[in-house]
């Protein structure tokens, strides 16, 4: 079976039944994207199956209907994506441990929603867990990635 | 501030040449006047190295904390950079090995019984008594928001000798007055001659410098990085995905384990089916687990995924334990112990007992509090990774206190603690879970079972949460007398709760005597600076099943809840105003005024509010840091939304604001999540609550705009990442009585209200 991820097709085996999460850390070594729970409460698994905000726990490969983007693919410390530079502009991080999937769910919003308000952010982002609350430095870095977006930079 | 004779500071610092570079550390030496000191082993002089530089100018700093997400990397190594005339953009950060040498005495002082605020005579000389024992212990801790003072000193004077041995090399090479160099940029230069090295060609040379033995820091009016905001030094990494949390860790030949453990500690498996587990594509093998923190089976498999679905295949049952842990039995039992008499008295003043036993029953308020347990509930699962070979032991985690978990794992291994190895990892989150050492020994017995290979363990969620060790419940009864418009002249707070301390010593070094009264257990209401004339703070210990552990601000997160919702009460009884008591019950601390009076300026405290709307105030002094809150809320039908907060803090010496303030906010969200909604319970013995759905934490739509302003004070730093916490969950709780007129003393809020 194969499936497109971060630009490039790979053919992933027989083995459908396995949730995107694992195929993408058991299989292809792609850390960034994180287990947290047994529920689909928190996010942490956040990737984008066609641009749009999916919980890599929750599709097996055999669901897949599109490409698949993880954090490592929209950017690398080089070539940082907006979203991304506009993460470290307002120092969001605490732990760390959510900030992959708070980042690729904020990436899906701004695709569709160039410019969110409040209310579609806490829309789109209340999937997305964090337990050190870094919440409004989250709402402070999707404005200011909304902009840079929008700039073109 | 003044040149430091480093010998009288107990620090004598040291280089050696090491391969490609030179690397600078100090020796702890016995301290001048410290009773202890014939006890001091002649192994105790460590060398311990904080800064190496290549000599292609590579500077690495040794940050010897566990970065869970407090900055500490970042501001550890500011402190060096400062004095090394670095920029943090040159350096390199890493964690550093486990060496008891790289002890924290910050942490101890927390421990000692005295009040904080006290800088007097007798707590100074408790303090100073009790740091050396730290050192004795050689305790390694990230904890108590401590680790920013512990090496403010320490880390700085290992930069700063460095320079001046670096400096000293260029001399020798130039041949001219050390004393007009500069240093900027990891480069030496001599104005008059126009010379300049950077310090990785310099450094060869350094390293055969004499050690300086007197050498003063810069003053304050020079810092060109502390006492400003700094990017993160990892934060590259952590939005790119590419940093290595535990449960990230590959190895070659590594392999994966998930972990089943039965109910309570103690409770044996009756029977097991494997069949099911084996059949699982990937199980390798299945093997029991005998600890005193849980028995069970570990799950070796050839990947993760494999692991943990081998661990929900295997069919198992555990013996019922003869008495169960339950938590309506557990509160009741609470509830008895307040009627029994106090185990310690840490504040007592006037004669509380006589003022409340003669005054008439309408000058007296009284409540009873309570809270429930609460789990840590970090966004990474615990874990750690493992290999054991030939007599070596090799673990991966981040832990907060890797000296103890080294000994733990050298215990349990049979080896010495020499012939263990501590790498040290991120870790997505701890709040002092990791300050127990659980999941490095489930580690270590699973790779028994690898023939050498390395394992890494990572439990699944509901495991993780099923084997908490939690912040223990506690009772709390208050009693105070307010006369109309007057203040309180007498506040009687008796705490019963299960002590930490003691069971954290139990299981951790289960052959130690350990008695004595645990300080925590009434911290955030004895050494609170309240000037009330008849004051007394009591605490009864009440020994529960299911063992209890370090939780953010640890007794403050329930005292404090305790005390400054009682005072509200009593404000509210005696018909004066909530800030207008404690402007004058604090009178006598500048610090406390100033914060409380800009905390009211931000807020408009005082103010009308429409009908629904609610003010709350409540301030604390914990760690060494002031805090004060004001959270204003809005309630409709039963329903209640944060609509804001203010905060006034007062840290002491501001080393890196943003840190500071994001550290405090990331505080008070925690505060939240635990007053609106958290609660583990107990029932036959098992933790009920098993993942995020049942156990909520604040999500982005709940969570109010946080206002914090910094009150930068001359005077030692405090903690940050805990003093948030405590003030919070009362302010929280007082604006729901402001709005709505109800009173809740029984925590989570979500029993009495929804909140949206
Ligand atoms: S791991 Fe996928 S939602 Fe939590
Ligand atoms: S940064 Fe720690 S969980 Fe979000």
């Amino acid at each position: 079976m194969l499936m497109k991820l971060n630009g490039r097709w790979y053919d992933v085996g027989d083995d459908t039944t396995m949730p995107l999460l694992w195929v993408l850390r058991d299989k292809f070594g792609l850390m960034g994207t994180k287990y947290a729970c047994d529920s689909a409460t928190c996010g942490a698994c956040t990737v984008t199956i066609d641009g749009k905000s999916e919980l890599a726990c929750q599709k097996t490969i055999a669901e897949l209907t599109g490409e698949v983007q993880t954090i490592e693919g929209i950017g690398a410390s080089e070539e940082l994506h907006p979203v991304q530079q506009a993460w470290i502009d307002e120092q969001v991080p605490d732990c760390g441990y959510c900030q992959s999937g708070q980042i690729m769910a904020a990436v899906a919003l701004l695709a569709e929603t160039p410019s969110p308000s409040d209310a579609q952010i806490n829309d789109a982002m209340r999937g997305n867990l964090c337990r050190c609350g870094t919440y409004p430095r989250i709402r402070a870095a999707i404005k200011r990635a909304a902009k840079l977006l929008r700039s073109g930079t | 501030m003044k040149a430091v004779d480093i010998a009288r500071r107990t620090f004598l610092l040291g280089a050696t040449a090491i391969a490609g570079g030179l690397a600078v550390g100090y020796f702890v030496t016995k301290p001048a006047r410290n009773p202890l000191e014939q006890e001091l082993k002649p192994d105790e002089v460590a060398f311990a190295p904080y800064v190496k530089i290549g000599h292609g100018n590579e500077i690495t700093i040794i940050v010897p904390r566990t970065e869970m997400g407090q900055g500490v990397h970042t501001t550890l190594a500011a402190y060096v950079a400062e004095e090394l005339d670095v920029s943090l953009e040159q350096i390199k950060v890493e964690g550093g090995p486990v060496d008891s040498a790289y002890y924290n005495t910050a942490v101890l002082e927390e421990l000692v019984p005295f009040i904080d605020f006290d800088q007097g005579m007798l707590a100074g000389a408790a303090r100073t008594l009790k740091a050396p024992t730290g050192k004795l212990l050689g305790i390694q801790i990230t904890a108590g928001s401590t680790s920013a003072r512990d090496g403010f000193e320490r880390m700085r004077y290992a930069g700063a000798v460095l320079r001046a041995m670096l400096v000293a090399a260029a001399a020798d090479e130039w041949n001219a007055d050390a004393r007009t160099f500069i240093t900027e940029n990891g480069t030496v230069i001599d104005p008059t001659s126009d010379y300049s090295a950077t310090y990785g060609q310099l450094s060869k040379r350094a390293a055969k410098q004499n050690v300086p033995s007197n050498i003063s820091l810069k003053p304050q009016s020079q810092w060109k990085i502390l006492g400003k905001s700094q990017p993160r030094v990892d934060f590259t990494e952590k939005v790119t995905g590419t940093a290595i949390y535990g449960t990230d860790w590959n190895l070659p030949e590594m392999l994966y384990g998930a972990v089943r453990l039965g109910p309570g500690t103690e409770s044996l498996p009756t029977r097991v089916d494997e069949a099911a587990a084996m059949n699982v594509p990937g199980v390798v093998k299945i093997v029991p687990i005998y600890l005193p923190h849980g028995t069970g089976y570990g799950v070796i498999a050839t990947g993760q995924y494999a692991a943990f679905k081998g661990a929900e295949a295997l069919a198992a049952e555990w013996e019922v334990p003869v008495d169960p842990a339950d938590s309506t039995k557990m509160n009741a039992e609470l509830k008895k112990k307040l009627k029994e008499p106090a185990d310690f008295v840490l504040r007592e003043e006037g004669n509380t007992a006589l003022i409340l036993a003669d005054a008439p029953r309408s000058e007296i308020v009284e409540a009873q509090y309570s809270v429930p347990f609460l789990a840590h509930a970090c966004m990474e699962p615990i874990n750690a990774a493992a290999r054991l070979n030939s007599g070596f032991v090799e673990v991966w985690t981040a832990s907060q206190a890797p000296t103890i978990l080294r000994s733990l794992v050298a215990t349990h291994a049979g080896v010495e603690p020499e012939n263990v190895l501590i790498h040290t990892t991120f870790c997505g989150g701890s709040f002092g879970r990791r300050l127990d050492s659980d999941f490095a020994l489930v580690a270590l017995e699973m790779a028994k079972h690898t023939e050498g290979k390395p394992i890494n363990v990572v439990w699944s969620r509901s495991e993780d949460m099923a084997h908490e060790i939690c912040r223990p419940p506690a009772v709390a009864n208050m009693q105070a007398r307010i006369k109309r418009r007057q203040l309180p002249d007498a506040v009687e707070i008796e705490v019963a709760s299960p002590s930490v301390l003691e069971s954290f010593m139990k299981r951790s070094y289960p052959d130690w005597f350990w008695a004595g009264s645990d300080q925590m257990l009434t911290a955030g209401a004895h050494d609170q600076p309240y000037a009330i004339e008849n004051y007394r703070v009591a605490a009864h210990k009440c020994d529960l099943a299911p063992p209890v552990g370090f939780w953010r601000s640890n007794g403050a997160s329930f005292n404090t809840f305790f005390q400054e919702c009682f005072l509200d009460e009593v404000a509210h009884a005696g018909r004066i105003d909530a800030l207008g008591m404690r402007l004058r019950l604090l009178a006598h601390h500048p610090s406390a005024i100033k914060m409380l009076q800009k905390v009211s300026d931000m807020s408009g405290w005082g103010r009308d509010l429409p009908d629904g709307k609610g003010l709350g105030l409540a301030q604390t002094f914990s760690f060494g840091t002031w805090v004060a809150l004001v959270v204003e809320v809005t309630s409709k039908e039963d329903q209640i939304k944060i609509d804001k907060v203010w905060c006034a803090a007062d840290v002491g010496q501001v080393m890196d604001p943003r840190i500071v303030e994001s550290q405090i906010s990331s505080g008070i969200v925690f505060g939240f999540s635990a007053a609106i909604s958290q609660e583990i319970t107990y029932k036959d013995g098992a933790i009920q609550e098993r993942d995020f759905d049942q156990y909520e934490m604040l999500r982005m739509d709940q969570c109010p705009d946080i206002e914090i302003e910094l009150i930068d004070a001359d005077r030692p730093m405090g903690g940050a990442g805990e003093a948030g916490t405590p003030p919070a969950i009362p302010a929280l709780v007082n604006a729901v009585f402001s709005a709505t007129g109800k009173r809740v003393r029984d925590l989570p809020l979500s029993r009495h209200f929804k909140f949206i």
